[in-house]
């Protein structure tokens, strides 16, 4: 075991930890966005619209995250096409590809998170609302939606847990995330185990911080 | 305290199994089969290239058994050392850096770098010597890599990780670039072609099979390089402690020189003799 090298390679990594922080809550804001918009398209009556999300969540939750990082920065990077426009500037960019890919895939996830969570509110709840007099549009802003929050936080505590260690493979697109750092450092010192302990470290020390905010907010909001 | 039981017992015999893998008497021989033409896989994934066929032939004059492995390049050191395989014939240069941490035999074949754009890039036209040799130096050298500074000055330089030119590119004797580097070379000629690269430096054979295979405008432009964070030649990467398998490699390399293997494996796949 080289502690020495664990020692220095310990602030590089952390340093690279920023990089995999930004990935991770730029995804998450642009993901929930994107959750909150397909729940509420999946528990739509209309056929078109309801398959139209229901098929957006099965194919990004049923290819593997590596799969779509490709597709997205190596596939679309191979159309000609698409190279004479605008939306080149954004794909040119593997930062932006990466965060394409994370958030696309992350909010067909929180979808279904909240998609069950509305689900699971209780139609007595809001034919209380009715009776009270209260519009629809209140009862959805003030009743459905904290409920099914709530319901949620503990599945979307697992998701961003998922996420953070997901965007390790955005240095399969020479992004120099956390797990970028520590193959960069390793292929200069060719010690892989020294190197991965310690990154795994800080991963598991984030895991450590996301769950308990979690933890903490799930009490904060709990009804009792 | 059944399934403990049981549990341990599985893992012992699962370590059983693994150690007896691991010892037996073939020579196993680690490759990335992402770099051709000295190795790559074919359609049906079959591992060929220059250095494939070479390290049968190799395996032949040794008169022992061997297995080719394969591995991802930027974790080849590593899964020598830790005993995946027993040698390295990955087109991997013999360079100061990875003799600290394993032992080569003698060269087999010897690659020059070059620099790559796609046809059109305003460094098509840059004024450099044919080729310079960064071991000798001199005012030519000096000149040279003073164009290419300026030439790559803002430019995106795309490259292979842990390897030769990423080495050089980080060197200082281009000046400060914008580096990007990915896991295998495919990558890289995909992104010189999209254009997300400026430039892409590698083994000046590699772009142009690439340019051959898929039709795409690739143009080598630039000196050749070699000598300095080149290394010296391709050879076979080995334990620093197994002095007897370098012994018997070095061995098997002369004799394959001695009959004209490796001129006549090296031809077949480059299109010239780049053997040494």
């Amino acid at each position: 075991m080289d502690f020495e090298l664990m020692f220095a390679s310990f602030p590089k990594l952390l340093n690279a930890s920023i990089i995999t922080l930004k990935l991770l809550s730029v995804s998450l804001i642009i993901g929930l966005f994107i959750g909150f918009l397909f729940a509420i398209l999946r528990l739509n009556k209309n056929i078109f619209i309801n398959k139209f999300a229901y098929g957006y969540s099965y194919v990004f939750r049923g290819t593997p995250l590596l799969v779509q990082i490709f597709i997205i920065y190596f596939g679309l990077g191979q159309i000609e096409y698409l190279r004479s426009t605008f939306l080149w500037v954004i794909l040119k960019e593997p930062y932006w590809c990466a965060i394409i890919a994370f958030s696309l895939n992350t909010g067909a996830y929180t979808s279904e998170i909240l998609r069950s969570a509305f689900q699971t509110i209780k139609p007595s709840l809001i034919e209380a609302g009715k009776s009270l007099g209260i519009s629809n549009k209140i009862i959805f802003y003030k009743i459905q939606i904290p409920i099914a929050i709530r319901q949620s936080l503990p599945a979307y505590g697992n998701e961003i847990i998922l996420m953070m260690k997901g965007t390790s493979l955005a240095s399969t697109v020479t992004l120099m995330d956390l797990t970028g750092v520590a193959k960069y450092i390793i292929s200069t010192t060719f010690k892989p185990i020294e190197v991965f302990i310690v990154a795994g470290g800080i991963y598991l020390f984030m895991t450590f911080l996301i769950h308990n905010l979690i933890k903490f907010l799930e009490k904060k909001y709990s009804f009792n | 305290m059944n399934i403990l039981k049981k549990t341990i017992f599985s893992i012992l015999v699962s370590l059983l199994i693994i150690g007896n893998v691991y010892a037996s008497d073939k020579i196993r021989i680690g490759t990335e089969g992402a770099y051709p033409p000295w190795n790559s896989k074919d359609a049906s994934g079959k591992l060929i290239g220059f250095e494939v066929e070479l390290a049968w032939s190799l395996c032949r004059y040794m008169e022992r058994q061997c297995e080719i492995v394969e591995q991802d390049w930027d974790g080849m050191i590593p899964a020598l050392i830790m005993r995946r395989f027993d040698a390295i014939m990955a087109g991997m240069s013999i360079t100061d850096e990875r003799k600290k941490a394993i032992s080569f035999s003698q060269g087999y074949a010897d690659e020059v770098a070059s620099l790559a754009v796609m046809k059109g890039s305003d460094l098509e036209g840059i004024d450099t010597p044919e080729g310079i040799n960064l071991t000798l130096g001199g005012s030519d050298v000096k000149k040279a890599l003073k164009t290419i500074t300026g030439a790559l000055a803002g430019k995106t330089v795309c490259t292979q990780t842990a390897t030769i030119h990423q080495n050089f590119l980080e060197s200082g004797d281009v000046g400060k670039i914008n580096l990007r580097t990915y896991k295998t070379q495919d990558e890289v000629n995909l992104d010189l072609a999209s254009g997300r690269c400026d430039v892409a430096l590698a083994a000046a054979v590699a772009f142009t099979d690439y340019a051959e295979k898929s039709g795409k405008s690739v143009v080598l432009v630039g000196p050749t390089f070699s000598g300095g964070a080149f290394g010296n030649g391709v050879g076979v990467g080995i334990r620093q402690d197994d002095t007897e398998l370098l012994d018997a490699f070095n061995k098997a390399i002369n004799k394959a020189r001695k009959n004209g293997d490796i001129s006549r494996i090296a031809t077949k796949w480059f299109g010239f003799d780049a053997s040494m």
